[in-house]
């Protein structure tokens, strides 16, 4: 059996630029941030991004680090427009293909089906058809012969995703209430990198959790990289919820100050960077 | 016990929800979210609503189902769920938009993007959420049309046959599409509002009456919901303040 477990930056460097990378969570809900820290101290950059947007598409979006966007909005949640984002996209800084959450998800299943494209009844009478004209339509055979639009595969060649629990072989253990799509983001793409909060035994994972929380099958993860905190500021339920102090930190400072300041040299300069800014706050 | 503002508004939110039977309550936004929390309290005890995470909960928080956000967007497209949306811009055939503000190549404002908008409105009854009427809100036409309107449905044949704008609440009054073309209507005007300043606040022509309807009183028990029990710190206050002579 394959040990799977390797560093953030191992992980990273098997990515190269002008890659699509799908990036899991929600929102800013259990986004893999240690992950997409390491990707951004590295150079890689010109990438198709493909996201439930949050911090993650804020941080590589300032960084510049994207060409394309694929997603259905951006948002800190507590904070509704990420700004960050905001201001790279009033900049013209990359491409957008903005389309619905149905639709999105539909071109995730298509992805880890290996089809074409998957039938959905959404973004047929919006805009979302006028601002991409790649997007295209199909007819119903049956008698009903309703026009849908066909979602396209959303192929990755690369998935990122953080969950609480995974075993050193990549299969993943999510304790929240909720999977998101991290699952679909895995068997979309040619190659998962998991971060997760602890590598456990694998006879631990359903020691005193139930088999349905088992997410993440081990034949569609590459990579286990075990990342304390590593969802930090963003929500990891139930180990922790989001650090909306540091998030409004983040959302209100320039982002070359940010990353001066926080990105450091590794994960660990990060918890020390931000555990000196959280005294001077309790100062 | 006289009503607020903030008062009607969760009142003509809540009336969203009567007689929806036993489907999903998708609140977004305080206001509405006290409207589907009231109407499910009240006179629409088979609503189902959730924790604005992976739970379906009761008013009283106790968990009874789970709706991440996978088996969310199935539900959607299974239709059974009234969604209320907020709208940064509408207008008269019920076209929303969320997205970003001037062309959306290069958006002069980026929002949020277009969420679920397009798949709900093609598969859920529907209904808006406007906090503040006004001009920049109510549009001729919008930037980008990612809830869809009746204007647009119409040219869709089968893929529109669950098409359905409910109404529009906003803080100066309740519309809806009930018209032969399905252009935006008045229907009632919260009590203090006269129906000059709600044409004044709309960048477009309404349909209706001079004379319209006040928005229903709240009932005691109501009331009493609404202040003890749903929002007895009166965040509502903070989304809609209350006005001289309303």
């Amino acid at each position: 059996m394959t040990d799977k477990t390797m560093t953030a930056e191992e992980a990273v460097s098997r990515l190269a630029s002008g890659m699509t990378l799908g990036i899991g969570g929600w929102g800013s809900r259990r986004k893999p941030m240690a992950l997409v820290r390491a990707l951004l101290r590295s150079g890689i950059g010109d990438l198709t991004v493909v996201s439930y947007g949050g911090p993650d598409v804020g941080m590589l979006a300032a960084a510049g680090r994207i060409r394309r966007l694929v997603t259905a909005f951006v948002t800190l949640d507590s904070i509704p427009l990420e700004p960050h984002y905001r201001a790279a996209r009033e900049g013209g800084g990359f491409e957008l293909t903005e389309v619905d959450e149905g639709m999105f998800q539909c071109g995730l299943r298509a992805a880890a089906q290996r089809l074409p494209f998957l039938p959905v009844r959404a973004g047929i009478g919006s805009d979302v058809l006028r601002a991409d004209p790649r997007l295209r339509t199909v007819t119903s055979p049956y008698a009903d012969g309703e026009t849908l639009v066909a979602m396209p595969a959303l192929r990755l060649d690369a998935a990122l995703v953080h969950v609480n629990r995974a075993d050193r072989l990549g299969n993943g253990q999510y304790l929240g209430p909720d999977p998101y799509f991290d699952d679909l983001f895995c068997e979309a793409a040619d190659a998962a990198y998991v971060s997760c909060e602890r590598i456990v035994e694998t006879a631990e994972l359903t020691k005193e959790a139930a088999p349905q929380t088992l997410l993440l099958k081990r034949l569609a993860v590459t990579g286990v990289v075990e990342a304390p905190h590593g969802a930090h500021f963003t929500s990891c339920a139930p180990e922790y919820g989001r650090d909306e102090e540091f998030q409004r930190r983040y959302a209100t400072t320039p982002w070359p100050e940010f990353a001066a300041r926080f990105l450091g040299a590794d994960e660990t300069a990060y918890r020390t960077a931000v555990r000196e800014w959280r005294k001077e706050q309790e100062r | 016990m006289r009503a607020t503002r903030a008062e009607y508004c969760v009142i003509a939110c809540a009336e969203a929800w009567r007689g929806a039977g036993e489907v999903l309550a998708s609140p977004m936004g305080l206001i509405p979210s006290l409207g589907a929390r009231l109407a499910r309290l009240t006179f629409a005890p088979d609503l189902l609503l959730t924790d604005g995470e992976a739970l379906l909960v009761r008013p009283d928080g106790t968990p009874e189902g789970w709706l991440p956000y996978r088996q969310h967007l199935e539900l959607v497209a299974g239709g059974r769920r009234h969604v209320m949306m907020g709208a940064s811009q509408l207008d008269r055939y019920g076209n929303q938009n969320i997205s970003c503000v001037g062309d959306w190549a290069r958006p002069r404002r980026q929002l949020l993007g277009v969420r679920g908008a397009p798949l709900n409105t093609l598969n859920n009854p529907t209904s808006y959420w406007v906090p503040r009427h006004s001009r920049r809100v109510f549009v001729e036409r919008v930037d980008m049309v990612c809830g869809v309107g009746y204007d647009r449905a119409a040219e869709l044949g089968g893929a529109a046959r669950y098409h359905h704008v409910e109404r529009v609440v906003t803080d100066l009054a309740v519309l809806d599409f009930a018209t032969p073309g399905h252009t935006m209507r008045l229907v009632s005007v919260h009590p203090g509002v006269t129906v000059e300043e709600v044409r004044e606040a709309t960048g477009f022509p309404l349909a209706g009456p001079d004379e319209v309807p006040c928005t229903r009183e709240p009932e005691a028990g109501e009331l009493r919901l609404i202040r003890e029990v749903l929002d007895p710190r009166g965040a509502r206050t903070r989304e809609v303040p209350d006005r001289e002579g309303g």
